[in-house]
């Protein structure tokens, strides 16, 4: 067979001393975690495609534009479908393939047991099949399933056992992810004693460990309470200690979404630019700020809610605005690497040296415009960080309209731009369609800053997210920006953008997927040039995963120790609310309007 | 450990923001008197609210001090009660607290355009205080999915005259 080699032109021409030797595709040195990458890669990308095309539905739905698809009660399992789709399964197959990727490239060691990780990939698949199976069932109306409860899926509302089990079964996949990564780890630490841990490992490790401490909430939540409930083994849950349980995990899953963008940004993006890493320490410092912080935040989502005291929110608040540090530092990380970079091509002036970066390379545009939206995401999380202001905003379209910049941006287009670069490595073929690849992140860019403007500002006007036909026969909302049949437009133009951006990307993964091997070199180069300022400059404690995990363990205690105490204390079924089966509704609309 | 001076000059920044904004919501809760929902409506009967004593039969009433209006508030799949078969009527001028509970699932109660937008959930009781200044007419929106007609839960609060308010009619005893 023949093997593919790094072009040593592709990235680096300006500075032949950043590139490495002729080396041997990912492919060909580690046959098995190329393999679960491009397994884990596939069913992301499909994920990314249906729930796109979910996406455009939306958009032209609720603005009115175009209701020739879907009757307006099936609207909530498209969304459901949209938000289960991308949100879980799109970002965290990514994921699961981009760490098992580092692990095994900055370990410099293949999987373990090829078998075990084929298991944890099928259990996440089989998961993601059966929730995708509970969603879509709702549009047929002869099978049993239902689960039309949106991704957040709030109690009393019950969808079809077949959700949860799927949820749960996906679950115990990613855990057994981490635990294929943290094994390779360790007997890469049996051979490396005293060695500092690689950069990306490091990274993949500490992630790894918030998302043990966070998905302990939802796992209770699902196999405690929703599980049961659906299958009629309780009768009834308490609303309030379940949406609990889910912001526990609702938050930090937002970091699951990000950190493989800030492994990119960190690890990828600074060779892209043509330089290197600023500082290796300070990565440290962030991914580490990201495992104590990320978790006792989740009340944040709850400043609305009735029965928490103002106190559990204001300390919410307080860790939520320290969570924003991280980012800060990454901004200037990001910033700094790809000035260093563009310096070094030739670059120059204060602002001027941008125009030396390499806008036409689609792995480098997209990352940096991911960037440059998630500074903007940034700050409109900070006002929905802010519990006095966030009324204001609160469950209004205003919500979307920054979680589409964060995760369906800055997580989302770094993840296609990854793919541009990463996917040739880990099938040993040439990027094809490379000028439809150029053209997409810019697509997807405009589209994104056409709808989450709009979206912004229709939710000052108040104008509520998740709702089918915002359109009220009542009333109607009053724009302090704008008006509402320009935003409405700027959204539907920008969602079919989007949709356009996700299936360019979908056609250069399929054309590539499709092309021959061994046709020459891949056109990118996999060597990561080591940070201008390297590990050894940073003090040792920074690699001690057991004080930063229990430090992270105390953090949650305190934010959550009394709050869950209190709403157990009388009873974890009390108050005690029946289940809402979705799916039933036509009952309950004939008693309102009947 | 090193770190660059341009970065150490931008950390202490970063942390000065940081206390900025936490102070504006400290300045906001403690000087502005910016009450949030919190947990002292307490808890009601999950489906049946009435036959908690902190929840009355959904209505306006008359409060304790002259001017202040209580509004209990129903919400359920896919109705405020009041509000969407019937609006809200309070007079100018007032200050109205709602008390927002839950029949069914989880309820959005959000005012169109201003900051009263609190959860409804079955079990817990929201209160949300706000004075009403000039005559107006306010909708109301669920912002919270609840099923299948959600974007038909709408309603609408009107704030009218004292003039036009009849408090004998219009104020459940």
């Amino acid at each position: 067979m023949a093997h593919a080699h790094d072009d040593r032109r592709a990235e680096t021409a300006e500075q032949p001393e950043l590139a490495s030797g002729d080396r041997l595709a990912f492919v060909d040195q580690y046959p098995s975690a190329a393999r679960i990458t491009r397994l884990c890669f596939g069913v992301s990308f499909s994920a990314l495609l249906v729930g796109a095309v979910l996406g455009i539905v939306q958009a032209l739905h609720r603005t009115n534009v175009f209701r020739g698809v879907i009757e307006s009660s099936d609207y909530y399992s498209v969304l459901t479908g949209h938000g289960v789709l991308l949100a879980l399964f799109f970002t965290i197959f990514f994921l699961s393939g981009a760490f098992t990727w580092g692990t095994t490239r900055s370990l410099g060691r293949d999987l373990p047991s090829p078998r075990f990780s084929m298991a944890w990939f099928g259990l996440q698949l089989g998961g993601a099949v059966a929730v995708a199976t509970a969603i879509f069932g709702g549009f047929v109306g002869q099978v049993p399933f239902e689960a039309d409860v949106l991704y957040t899926f709030y109690a009393p509302l019950q969808a079809h056992p077949l959700f949860y089990a799927g949820l749960a079964a996906w679950l115990v996949g990613t855990w057994l992810a981490g635990f294929d990564w943290i094994r390779s780890y360790l007997r890469w630490r049996g051979d490396n004693p005293g060695e500092r841990v690689p950069l990306q490992t490091f990274m993949v490790l500490t992630t790894m460990l918030m998302w043990y401490i966070s998905t302990v909430g939802v796992a209770v939540e699902v196999l405690v309470f929703l599980l049961p409930l659906s299958l009629g083994l309780i009768d009834s849950v308490d609303p309030l200690l379940t949406r609990t349980l889910f912001w526990f995990f609702g938050h930090p899953v937002v970091y699951f979404w990000l950190m493989p963008a800030y492994f990119a940004w960190y690890t990828i993006l600074p060779k892209l630019a043509g330089g290197r890493l600023f500082s290796d320490p300070l990565a440290r410092v962030v991914f580490v700020l990201f495992l104590i912080l990320s978790t006792p935040v989740g009340f944040h989502h709850q400043y609305a809610d009735p029965g928490v005291a103002e106190g559990f929110k204001f300390v919410a608040m307080t860790n939520t605005m320290f969570l924003l540090l991280p980012s800060f530092l990454t901004a200037f990380t990001v910033v700094a690497s790809m000035e260093y970079g563009a310096r070094r091509r030739g670059g120059s002036g204060y602002f001027g040296w941008m125009k030396a970066l390499p806008w036409a390379n689609p792995a480098f545009a997209g990352m940096a415009l991911a960037g440059l939206m998630f500074a903007a995401g940034g700050f409109s999380g900070i006002v929905n960080a802010g519990m006095n202001i966030n009324s204001l905003v609160h469950n209004t379209l205003w919500v979307p309209g920054h979680f589409h910049l964060t995760v369906g941006t800055a997580s989302a287009l770094t993840m296609m731009a990854v793919s541009y670069w990463l996917y040739p490595q880990i099938t040993g073929k040439r990027l094809q369609l490379y000028g439809l690849a150029q053209v997409q992140p810019y697509i997807w860019f405009i589209g994104m800053a056409l709808m989450s403007n709009a979206m912004h500002r229709a939710g000052l006007a108040g104008v509520p997210r998740r709702t089918a036909e915002p359109q009220y026969d009542q009333f109607s909302f009053e724009a302090a920006l704008g008006s509402i049949p320009e935003m409405r437009l700027q959204i539907a133009v920008g969602g079919t953008l989007l949709t356009l951006g996700a299936v360019l990307f979908g056609a250069v993964m399929l054309a590539t997927w499709f092309a021959d091997r061994g046709r020459g070199r891949l056109r990118v180069d996999s060597h990561l040039p080591e940070p201008i300022s390297g590990a050894e400059d940073s003090p040792r404690v920074l690699d001690n995963f057991k004080l930063w995990a229990a430090v992270a363990v105390v953090l949650v205690a305190i934010a959550y120790g009394f709050p869950i105490f209190s709403m157990v204390a009388d009873g974890p079924f009390d108050p005690a609310s029946p289940p809402v089966p979705v799916g039933v509704v036509d009952a309950a609309l004939g008693l309102v309007f009947g | 450990m090193h770190v660059h001076r341009f970065e150490r000059i931008w950390l202490v920044a970063a942390l000065g923001m940081i206390v900025l904004f936490v102070g504006t919501v400290t300045y906001g809760a403690v000087v502005a008197g910016y009450g949030m929902v919190d947990a002292e409506g307490g808890q009601v009967d999950s489906t049946n609210p009435g036959a908690s004593e902190s929840f009355r039969d959904p209505g306006v009433y008359e409060g304790n001090e002259s001017g202040h209006y209580d509004v209990y508030v129903e919400t359920r799949r896919f109705a405020f009660v009041p509000g969407t078969a019937e609006p809200i009527r309070v007079p100018a001028g007032s200050t109205v607290t709602f008390h927002v509970v839950s029949v069914d699932v989880l309820h959005g109660f959000e005012v169109a355009g201003t900051n009263i937008n609190t959860m409804a959930i079955p079990g817990q009781k929201a209160v949300v205080t706000a004075e009403f200044d000039e005559p107006r007419e306010y909708g109301l929106v669920c912002n919270e999915y609840c099923g299948e007609g959600h974007h038909t839960m709408a309603g609408t609060l009107e704030v009218v005259p004292r003039s036009e308010f009849n408090a004998t009619a219009e104020v459940s005893a």
